[in-house]
């Protein structure tokens, strides 16, 4: 058992220092260029906010229009903070101060809110998301509308990279714990998830805290990359840019996604080119999608390395992916 | 034998219709019992007021929590499933996206110590431990004969085995009183003859209360050895099937009276 287990681990590990390995040598010869290397860690702090409120969305079908908040929460911890202590150190205490900040506003937030149901709750995030944006632009530490500038860098594609792929295999991860499945089971039925004893305010709140962390995890290297951060950049738009990540990849599918954050990523970079129609293509593209692909890309299913390399015809246990 | 649940005067109103009025019950361990009464009567409404789902406008609920009747007020359903009340419902109620296997696995959580940072790494007790509740999961399945479905969708499942793997699920929690609520609405009589012989498996394997609510009187009075009769929220009558059976009251209440 053990042994298949470490088979798909390693087939995935592979996959993973192969592409790490093109995007290097792409790199050296200089294919992707100053400018391609920008979109490729923004498309990595995207994928990290969208396995984030793929969670919440998705796995808890719960629906939230409050990423671009906690995204914010997280951008100016580390502003403030590594600007304060400008060394490494320095960096990843701020990203963990504003996981840890943004988690505990998720639990305040959740708890009252999570027993709001569809629209209501929607409206309910997108509420928090403005509260912790007008908050921002008043406070003196956050330097009112104008935002910070002058934030250290220590975010390159290697760094995102890196922690995309271990947030990534640790949300696949937990999705198949009992705890993931836990929250499965209270988006397919709530009513019979407590007949079995699964307290289901506490699972929504669960996923709601974790996707909230990782928005912040997001927001922090975003706020280090750029080197700036203002209440502008986390506006409705923002969640809103997350949220069609997840629609399109297909809600409570992680690899899809993945594979909507790189596409959309390398689709903005295309439109560049066609100037004031850039936004006009966009939005057609997305109709498009949603006309023949209603449940988005992947749909609910998953990407699978077993079945694609190793089916047998032996379908016996077919959820044990790893990422 | 033990008292396991008694209810005293218990009562709920909805604005001013009340729905089930002053009822007092109790069931024994190992008993199964019959709750009947016309459509109305306010049969489902008790099953939400014991497990939990409604709280009562007065009265209350005690269950036997291994050496004294404790009072359950209060409490929300997951509580008093972790207690060991579980139940199916009157509209099939499956995780229809996950797996046969997978809606056993999922109601084994309260029973099951959560593994999150064991999950999180995969460590070997973690795959030991997803093991063991596979093979616990897919015994019971084969206990009633659905261990060939496991990898099934749930919502693939024809009608009648959808009715089994919600009886199974609700096994998979280890209760002590299994609510029924209808398990036999929609089935054709071949079904219903496998039901029958699934509720008694049941009794007799997991040594259980069972309360069942039931409109196929055949059934009903087959398999129970006590009956309550239900109408306008109020208890009716009660006792064995044979003397239900001959009850002037209950007779009025489903024939009507003679002319």
């Amino acid at each position: 058992m053990d042994r298949t287990h470490l088979k798909y681990t390693l087939s995935w590990a592979g996959l993973v220092v192969m592409l790490f390995v093109l995007i290097a040598v792409m790199t050296i010869f200089d294919v992707i260029g100053q400018y391609g290397m920008t979109t490729l860690v923004l498309i990595g702090i995207n994928l990290i906010a969208a396995v984030g409120l793929n969670l919440v969305i998705g796995m808890s079908g719960q629906f939230s229009l409050g990423h671009a908040g906690f995204m914010a929460v997280g951008a100016y911890a580390t502003a403030l903070i590594a600007s304060a202590i400008p060394n490494i150190g320095g960096f990843i205490l701020s990203l963990v101060i504003g996981m840890s900040v943004s988690g505990v506003v998720a639990l305040l937030v959740g708890i009252p809110t999570l027993r709001l149901r569809g629209d209501y709750l929607a409206i309910a995030t997108l509420g928090v998301a403005e509260i912790i944006r007008i908050v921002i632009i008043n406070l003196k530490i956050t330097r009112g509308p104008a935002g910070i500038f002058g934030i250290p860098n220590f975010v390159n594609w290697q760094v995102i990279f890196g922690i995309s792929v271990i947030v990534i295999a640790l949300v696949v991860n937990f999705v198949r714990s009992t705890t993931g499945q836990a929250i499965i089971a209270v988006r397919d039925n709530e009513i019979a998830a407590a007949s079995l004893g699964i307290n289901t305010t506490k699972y929504k709140v669960i996923a709601f805290v974790i996707g909230a962390m990782l928005a912040a995890l997001a927001g922090g290297l975003r706020a280090s990359f750029i080197q700036s951060v203002s209440p502008q950049d986390y506006t409705f738009m923002q969640s809103i840019t997350i949220l069609i990540i997840v629609v399109l990849g297909g809600i409570g599918s992680m690899s899809g996604t993945v594979v909507t954050a790189i596409i959309l990523g390398v689709l903005d970079v295309i439109l560049q080119n066609f100037g004031p129609l850039r936004m006009v293509i966009y939005a057609v593209v997305l109709i498009v999608v949603m006309i023949f692909r209603p449940k988005g890309l992947l749909g609910t299913s998953e990407l699978s390395l077993k079945k694609l390399l190793f089916d047998t015809g032996d379908s016996h246990d077919n959820h044990s992916k790893n990422a | 034998m033990t008292t396991i649940l008694k209810t005293h005067d218990l009562s709920i109103a909805f604005g001013g219709v009340i729905a089930v009025d002053q009822v007092n019950i109790e069931a024994h361990d190992n008993e199964l019992i019959g709750l009947i009464g016309p459509n109305g009567a306010g049969k489902t409404t008790l099953f939400n007021l014991l497990t939990g789902v409604y709280q009562p406008t007065s009265g209350t609920v005690a269950m036997f929590d291994g050496q004294r009747l404790s009072e359950m007020n209060g409490l929300p359903p997951h509580r008093r499933a972790q207690q060991g009340m579980t139940r199916t419902f009157q509209n099939i109620r499956l995780f229809t996206s996950r797996t046969v296997l997978e809606n056993v696995l999922i109601a084994m959580t309260i029973s099951s110590p959560a593994q999150t940072v064991g999950a999180l790494f995969r460590t070997p007790k973690f795959y030991q431990q997803e093991t063991d509740k596979k093979q616990r999961a897919l015994a019971l399945l084969a206990m009633f004969d659905m261990a060939n479905v496991a990898d099934e969708l749930a919502c693939n499942l024809p009608y009648g085995q959808q009715r089994r793997l919600e009886i199974v699920r609700a096994l998979a929690t280890k209760p002590k009183i299994l609510f029924l609520d209808e398990p036999a609405a929609g089935m054709n009589p071949q079904e219903t003859q496998a039901l029958t012989e699934l509720i008694q498996q049941v009794q007799t394997q997991f040594k259980m209360t069972i309360i069942l609510i039931e409109h196929d009187m055949n059934l009903v009075m087959a398999i129970s050895q006590r009956v309550y009769v239900l109408e306008y929220g109020k208890v009716l009558a009660s006792g064995t099937p044979s003397e239900i059976q001959q009850h002037p009251a209950v007779i009025k209440a489903y024939l009507g009276e003679e002319i």
